[in-house]
């Protein structure tokens, strides 16, 4: 109980801050809503729909991705301003607290962006959903969560090296790549129909695992990561 | 009793000897002033003793044990502020005072209490970021006093002060020495300056540093 109230302090925290800054949201707005123009103008959606259902999948992600990305360096260098990090070491409160609480407000950060984003890429793709649309609801914060919850410890890691900007891809990309599959898979299966919804669930369910299993481990780990010299 | 000590300690970056073999102890209720010029190492003494980086060789102990796991005891100011620039004082305290919350206590009233003790207003709505190099230090000082430390260490806390403030500072420690603490022990603190002058009437002993060794040490007669 006690340590919920340590996470909902970092993250009214963050809130407040990007609230104030609006950093991390517009920037990831513009970099995301580029991606789906640029997209939509080179495939020409209006005149494949089909083709246009396959690959929405795999761009809505990949442009989330590269979006993400953005804000999550900006979380940590906000920590890094004026020393403050320090003061949230030298805290008796969890070092995990302040990690759970930066990962859900950078999950906020992104959902925001995919409530605005959604419309608009319906519209330049020409996009029926065929499957269970309610799936999505699903599918959407759990791929969320496994692109935030460890591009915010990875941004973490490379709080102290000097190319941090070059360093978070690095390794947040090939990291998460079993993450995307399962969401692409599971977004596309919903957009087009193409796959029934046992095999849908199934990739849902591996997400869900995969949340479960780095949120743990980044959980269990941040604390080395923060005190690292 | 001993709120702080070490033992041999060093700390070396790479080829650099930041801190070398630094023996000392820091009495529990006194006042220490660590002088040295720029480069002496005495950063590097208060981040050990504040448990911010481990000494390469050697030990360090607070109140006897690791310094990292006395946080509820210690506080720390740099010379940097420590707030967030996009957040008034007031939020920045509440904050912190919310992560230093123990069983039974929730600190309520001390963020006001601190801001008003360096000569802040805490109805001041202006963010950090807009406040001169002064103010936030002064906000700063009000961070780490908020949490009640029994041991307070502050690296360079008249850097950016003009003399006034800087006055106004030492008598603010002064009287923070004199504040009850639960368990019956005294308040310690540890400061570093290159401005003996201006730490003067607080110090009970005096070390020097230079190049990143103890040079001196010093215990202040009462007058």
């Amino acid at each position: 109980m006690k340590y919920a109230r340590y996470v909902l302090d970092h993250l009214k925290k963050d809130l407040r801050l990007e609230w104030r800054s609006r950093d991390s949201i517009n920037g990831m707005l513009f970099f995301v809503l580029l991606v789906v123009v640029v997209f939509a103008i080179a495939f020409d959606p209006a005149s494949y729909p089909t083709m246009a259902r396959q690959i929405s999948g795999g761009i809505l992600w990949v442009g989330l991705l590269f979006a993400s990305m953005t804000a999550l360096n900006q979380s940590w260098t906000r920590e890094q301003r004026n020393q403050v990090l320090e003061a949230q070491r030298m805290a008796p409160s969890p070092a995990s607290a302040l990690f759970v609480g930066k990962a859900l407000a950078n999950m906020i950060f992104v959902l925001l962006v995919e409530v605005v984003l959604g419309p608009i890429f319906i519209v330049f793709f020409n996009l029926h959903v065929l499957g269970n649309a309610w799936l999505l609801a699903l599918i959407l914060p759990l791929g969320t969560w496994a692109l935030v919850v460890n591009g915010t410890f990875f941004a973490a890691l490379g709080l102290r090296a000097r190319n941090r900007e070059l360093l978070l891809p690095l390794i947040l990309l090939p990291l998460s790549l079993p993450a995307v599959l399962m969401m692409v898979q599971a977004t596309s299966g919903v957009i087009t129909g193409d796959l029934d919804p046992i095999q849908i669930r199934t990739w849902i369910t591996q997400l869900a695992g995969f949340d479960i299993i780095y949120t743990t481990v980044c959980v269990l780990f941040f604390e080395t990561v923060l005190n690292a010299e | 009793m001993t709120a702080a000590s070490l033992d041999s300690a060093s700390k070396i970056y790479g080829t650099f000897a930041a801190l070398r073999n630094a023996t000392a102890t820091f009495p529990m209720g006194t006042c220490t002033v660590i002088l040295g010029e720029n480069g002496a190492g005495k950063s590097t003494l208060l981040r050990i003793v504040a448990g911010l980086i481990t000494p390469s060789r050697g030990t360090a102990t607070v109140f006897g044990g690791a310094p990292h796991k006395q946080r509820r005891r210690v506080a720390y100011m740099s010379h940097a502020p420590m707030l967030y620039d996009e957040l008034t004082a007031m939020e920045n305290l509440k904050y912190f005072s919310k992560l230093h919350r123990s069983e039974g206590c929730d600190c309520a009233g001390s963020p006001e209490m601190a801001l008003r003790a360096v000569g802040l207003d805490p109805t001041l709505t202006r963010p950090v970021g807009q406040y001169s190099q002064g103010m936030r230090q002064r906000a700063s000082l009000a961070r780490v006093l908020q949490t009640d430390p029994e041991l307070l260490l502050l690296d360079e806390p008249f850097s950016n002060l003009d003399v006034k403030s800087s006055q106004h500072m030492v008598e603010l420690l002064a009287d923070f020495r004199t504040w009850p603490v639960a368990g019956g022990s005294a308040r310690t603190i540890i400061l570093t300056t290159h401005q003996a002058s201006l730490a003067e009437p607080i110090a009970d002993r005096t070390i020097t540093m230079r190049q990143g060794q103890i040079v001196d040490t010093a215990v202040r007669q009462p007058a």
